[in-house]
């Protein structure tokens, strides 16, 4: 006999309760508080995670159906692209050293922050957190597959990107970024989602992503750009988890607020600091330029940034205490950046060089209380000494930064004609900084920064040579050694644009595509 | 402060001075930026500051055309950022110079490339 059953289909917002909040339940078999075990250690009390909004009401079925869309439009890009030999539509060749400096430095920071979701996903026991965290965490090993996808059209005829992963756990300047994400990976959750969701992502992404992307499109890069839309849309569920966490935290005890005030001063200064990279690329790599760093953190942070701390002051939050130095660095940091990398482009696998007449004329007009007074002059003569045949090469190893390890450039506030040097004994041994900022995150956490890989150190412990290599031999080449090391082919992976392989290539394809 | 940690946290400091061939001294030339940050050497404590002087610092700044106008009985150096007067003739551990310590040195009328401080 027939029965007429009614499959009676959930709405959305059931459905939307019982595949998040209806999948978990409280543990009888073992004690909650040991199934998980991290999301009290740190100090932030929760009383109800009930009171989680949920960021972005998404299903994980919804969540395939969409990304799988965008895949499936990516992915028609990036072929069309490869198939019609889009790399010759870009400006100038030097531009790809954007994309190098993104596929070395950028990339692996996904794939970190895959790991991150997943480990802070696990660790939380409100289920809301969890699915978010979990969503999050496959958007970022996704971001890092497509953008190799995206950009390894580009490795096929350029150097400077066969060995990405090699590099990151390697080359120093590469321990800027790996080392930020480390330090994350290895807080508690809670200070995971503020330094990557909160820190990184709501306040200080559109300094990341903008730029490079809209660098893509102003130099015909298509790949990229598509790419860029693709990540759009995550970027933004990414950015509400950020806020959302920071709001919850806020709200569900005032004990919590000044351990997340802490948590906010760090990692706006270390986010400020790996922006380094960004800000030399944005004012440096594209040869079609469209933001200065300058008018990009003055958009972005001062506006938008001032904004948001305003609204989180109803919770007892100021703005995070790098502040005043972040903005007063924008003057200064793309140019100092720059100088460094010019200075040390034997030890980097891309191509560095002095902007044209014409982008110097850009870089006056858009630093005009810094550019001229300060940078303009070594530039001019950094030209004449390469066309004299002498090009700058520094090649002593410099001083790092104990806590951001990028090498010790940055000047004191006020002052861009000192660089700031900062100091800390602890348990007998000296530790030295950039600032006051990353002093400061030292002196809070000395027993994890004591264990720093800084670069220039293990270079010199004999860390960073390829087994059987004997440093006492006669005639022993320590650059080369390390070079070795790190797998970069000397002259072509490194060294100036100028007379490099890629600046030929480029020019003999152009000249044989027209 | 400390880390907060499920269990005691504690490792090794990463760079004590038995780790390295000699230890470590960090050189900054102020208002000479052209060379992006100071440097790190590791140098025998045995060795004369003179010969820090003479024979080292050569090798670092010595591209720079401000290098061999130096007039190095004007020189002020820095210690941690403090005044200090080193003896040529004493050797870096004889000047009190240890492990992972930061001398500057100012030379008055150089002002780097064009007044730039590079």
């Amino acid at each position: 006999m027939d029965t007429r059953v009614i499959k009676r289909k959930l709405g959305l917002k059931e459905r939307y309760a019982a595949m998040t909040r209806g999948l978990g339940w409280e543990t009888t078999y073992q004690p909650m508080d040991k199934v998980y075990p991290y999301d009290k250690y740190e100090g932030i009390k929760i009383h109800d995670w009930d009171r989680w909004q949920d960021p972005f009401r998404l299903t994980m079925d919804a969540y395939w159906k969409y990304q799988g869309e965008k895949e499936r439009k990516l992915y028609a890009v990036i072929d069309a692209f490869a198939q019609n030999n889009g790399f010759l539509g870009i400006s100038d060749a030097r531009y790809v050293n954007a994309l190098k400096l993104f596929i070395q430095g950028v990339s692996p920071l996904e794939y970190y922050a895959h790991r991150g979701f997943a480990h802070a996903g696990r660790s939380f026991r409100g289920e809301g957190a969890r699915v978010a965290c979990q969503m999050q965490s496959i958007d970022e090993l996704r971001h890092y597959q497509t953008e190799t996808h995206a950009i390894s059209t580009y490795n096929k005829y350029f150097n400077g990107m066969h060995h990405a992963n090699h590099w990151f756990d390697r080359v120093w300047y590469l321990s800027v970024p790996k080392s930020f994400f480390e330090d994350a990976c290895t807080a508690g959750p809670f200070e995971f989602l503020t330094s990557v969701s909160f820190s990184f992502e709501y306040v200080l992404t559109n300094l990341l992503f903008v730029p490079f992307m809209s660098g893509a499109a102003h130099n015909g890069d298509m790949s990229t750009v598509t790419f860029g839309f693709s990540a759009q849309s995550d970027e933004s569920r990414h950015m509400t988890l950020g806020i959302e966490c920071i709001k919850f935290m806020l709200e569900q005890d005032e004990a919590n607020v000044p351990i997340v005030q802490r948590w906010i001063d760090k990692w706006f200064w270390r986010g400020y600091r790996l922006l380094t990279l960004v800000a030399m690329m944005q004012d440096y790599m594209l040869p079609k330029r469209g933001l200065s760093w300058k008018e990009a953190w003055e958009m972005y942070a001062e506006s938008n940034g001032g904004a948001l701390f305003k609204d989180l002051a109803r919770y007892g939050i100021r703005e995070p205490k790098g502040w005043a130095d972040a903005c007063d660095g924008k003057h200064h940091i793309s140019h100092q950046a720059w100088n460094t990398f010019y200075n040390y482009n034997a030890a980097a696998p891309f191509h560095t060089w002095v902007p044209t007449d014409e982008e110097l004329a850009w870089l006056s007009e858009k630093y005009p209380e810094s550019f001229d007074k300060y940078y303009r002059p070594v530039f001019e003569f950094y030209r004449e000494q390469q066309q004299a045949g002498n090009r700058f090469y520094n090649k002593n190893l410099p001083m790092l930064c104990t806590t951001c390890q990028i090498p010790m450039l940055f000047t004191e506030p006020g002052d861009p004609t000192q660089i700031a040097y900062r100091e800390s004994r602890y348990e007998g041994d000296t530790y030295h900084f950039c600032s006051d900022h990353c002093k400061e995150i030292f002196d809070n956490e000395p027993e994890k920064f004591v264990q720093s890989w800084l670069p220039v150190h293990q270079i010199y412990q004999g860390h960073c040579f390829k087994p059987g290599v004997d440093p006492t031999a006669p005639g022993f080449d320590p650059l080369a050694a390390v070079l070795d090391y790190y797998e970069l082919e000397f002259g072509r992976d490194n060294l100036d644009f100028e007379g490099s392989e890629d600046q030929k290539n480029f020019q003999r394809w152009r000249t044989g595509a027209a | 402060m400390t880390v907060a940690a499920v269990k005691p946290y504690r490792f090794p400091a990463q760079d004590t001075v038995d780790k390295f061939p000699a230890p470590l001294l960090y050189i900054g030339w102020d208002y000479h930026m052209m060379f992006c940050a100071p440097f790190c050497l590791p140098l025998p404590p045995t060795m004369p500051f003179g010969a820090l002087i003479q024979e080292v610092l050569p090798g670092l700044y010595g591209y720079h055309p401000d290098f061999a106008k130096i007039d190095w009985s004007q020189v002020q150096w820095f210690k941690s950022g403090q005044p200090w007067k080193p003896d040529p003739a004493k050797s870096l551990a004889e000047n009190g110079l240890q492990h992972k310590d930061a001398i500057r040195f100012r030379t008055p009328g150089l002002t780097g490339i064009k007044g730039s401080f590079h």
